[in-house]
């Protein structure tokens, strides 16, 4: 196993799924009350990276946001290095490619609230954003889990996109999947079998996080 | 109508036999396309390429990669393979001797003719792309070099690592590495020609790039394998390997047919 990759992966996979609680619930917000007539279109874009392969993705962050862009330029003028290459180029990337897995749980729990007891704490006096953070939130903390480890794992589990823009670094940009793939080139299977069987397995236990936190909420959800 | 479909299964077959497949270093990534539709003009045989760093594909071929031709970037991943049993010793073939380039974008201040290497040493320059050194042998050459040069420890943190030496070129075409160890033959080709500007590194400096071609044991079209091969060694083929800066073979290894 190598450490120094799995603590940059996790510290990666924290990082973007914290960022995207607090991005995701404004846009979850957004899309579950807005009655614009356009809304599709976001809701579209917003689920863009679950069927884009990470090479599209990849491939802007690297041209898109390079240094022969604007916005590359601004980012460079601002940090004095390329977006390219660096631990928060990983960090954007990912928050693009993760933005769906916790955006769509998020909009489908506050979806799934009772409109009557929105209802109610408005007659209660409450302001619709004291209902949302009285109401809303509490009752949807099983879809804000759901969709915080879904992008956790998500971004843990990112191959393409690294692999683009990465550059391979150790310590910087090498991630856990990096790793694997580089040892799998080599031929080290042991190595490589090593760090895999550990993916696999933290892998399979957030996921039964997911699953078991959405369970439970269907036995006790306030809906049922 | 079962008789029919026979017919036309056979038909499909015998349309595909003489068709091969070749595993490529990726600095053949543009020449090697322009061979195959000299090759493919010349004989109407179809070649189709895939292209990566030479360890990769030696590892994909280990493990029973379809492939009939394997063009490496050294000769060591096709003697390993000839040794483990999967390529034929007497197809062993060194097509050329590839160049290492120092390659900086048009827009560089650098001054590659005065400073040479030393160009890295530049604080402009916060990463320098190059292919991985544990798969590419670009990656072992640029590395090669660095030390040769004794500004290896001085660079290591401003390295950035494509996966192939094609990769690695990208990296610096599109400006994100602001120099880049490449192949001479990108740094030649039509899409990087005019981007930038490259300082070849010198031929002592680096573990040498013999790049040698084998016919892989595993392949079921091993004669046409082995003439495609041939057609590589003829001025045909050879002029457009020059075009794109491979030195030819000075001296050919044991059991390559003299042309």
């Amino acid at each position: 196993m190598n450490w120094e990759a799995f603590w940059l992966t996790v510290r990666l996979a924290t990082i973007v799924s914290f960022a995207l609680l607090a991005i995701g619930i404004p846009i979850a917000y957004w899309l579950t009350y807005s009655r614009w007539r356009w809304k599709f279109l976001v809701e579209a874009a917003v689920a863009l990276p679950i069927i884009l392969p990470p090479t599209v993705l990849g491939f802007y962050v690297l041209v898109a946001l390079g240094s022969r862009s604007p916005i590359g330029r601004w980012w460079e003028a601002l940090t004095g290095h390329t977006l390219a290459f660096t631990f928060e180029g990983l960090v954007i990337g990912s928050l693009l490619y993760s933005l769906p897995f916790a955006v769509q749980p998020f909009a489908a729990s506050f979806g799934a609230v009772d409109t009557k007891l929105l209802q109610a704490s408005a007659t209660l006096g409450h302001s619709p954003l004291q209902t949302f953070r009285r109401v809303v939130i509490p009752l949807s903390k099983a879809g804000l889990m759901t969709g915080f480890t879904l992008s956790f794992a998500h971004t843990l589990g990112e191959f393409g996109v690294v692999l683009m823009v990465g550059g391979n670094i150790p310590g910087v940009t090498r991630t856990i999947s990096i790793d694997i793939y580089d040892r799998v080139q080599e031929a080290q299977y042991a190595s490589a079998n090593a760090t895999a069987l550990g993916l696999l397995a933290i892998s399979f236990v957030l996921l039964s996080i997911v699953y078991g936190i959405n369970r439970r909420a269907w036995v006790v959800g306030p809906w049922k | 109508m079962i008789r029919r479909l026979v017919l036309l299964i056979l038909f499909c077959a015998s349309g595909f036999a003489q068709e091969i497949t070749v595993a490529a270093a990726a600095d053949m990534s543009a020449v090697l396309p322009e061979i195959v539709a000299a090759y493919s003009k010349k004989t109407g045989r179809s070649v189709k390429l895939s292209f990566g760093a030479s360890g990769n594909l030696t590892n994909q071929i280990r493990n029973g990669a379809p492939f009939d031709v394997f063009f490496s970037a050294d000769e060591e991943f096709p003697q390993q393979l000839i040794d483990e049993g999967l390529a034929s010793g007497t197809s062993l073939y060194r097509y050329a001797v590839g160049r290492l380039v120092l390659w900086v974008p048009n827009d560089s201040p650098l001054d590659l003719t005065k400073l040479g290497i030393q160009a890295l040493l530049d604080t402009g320059v916060k990463k320098i792309s190059i292919a991985n050194p544990m798969t590419a042998p670009y990656g072992r050459a640029a590395a090669g070099a660095l030390r040769h040069f004794g500004i290896y420890n001085q660079v290591s943190g401003k390295l950035v690592i494509g996966e192939n030496v094609a990769q690695a070129a990208q990296f610096v075409e599109s400006g994100n590495a602001q120099a880049g160890l490449i192949a001479l033959s990108h740094a030649l080709a039509p899409g990087m020609k005019n981007k930038g500007r490259y300082w070849t590194v010198p031929l002592d400096s680096y573990p040498k790039l013999n790049q040698a071609a084998v016919v892989l044991s595993k392949s079921k079209e091993a004669g046409a394998a082995r003439d495609f091969l041939d057609f590589v060694r003829e001025p045909e083929a050879t002029s457009l390997l020059a075009n794109y800066g491979f030195a030819l073979p000075e001296s050919r290894p044991v059991g390559a047919r003299p042309k």
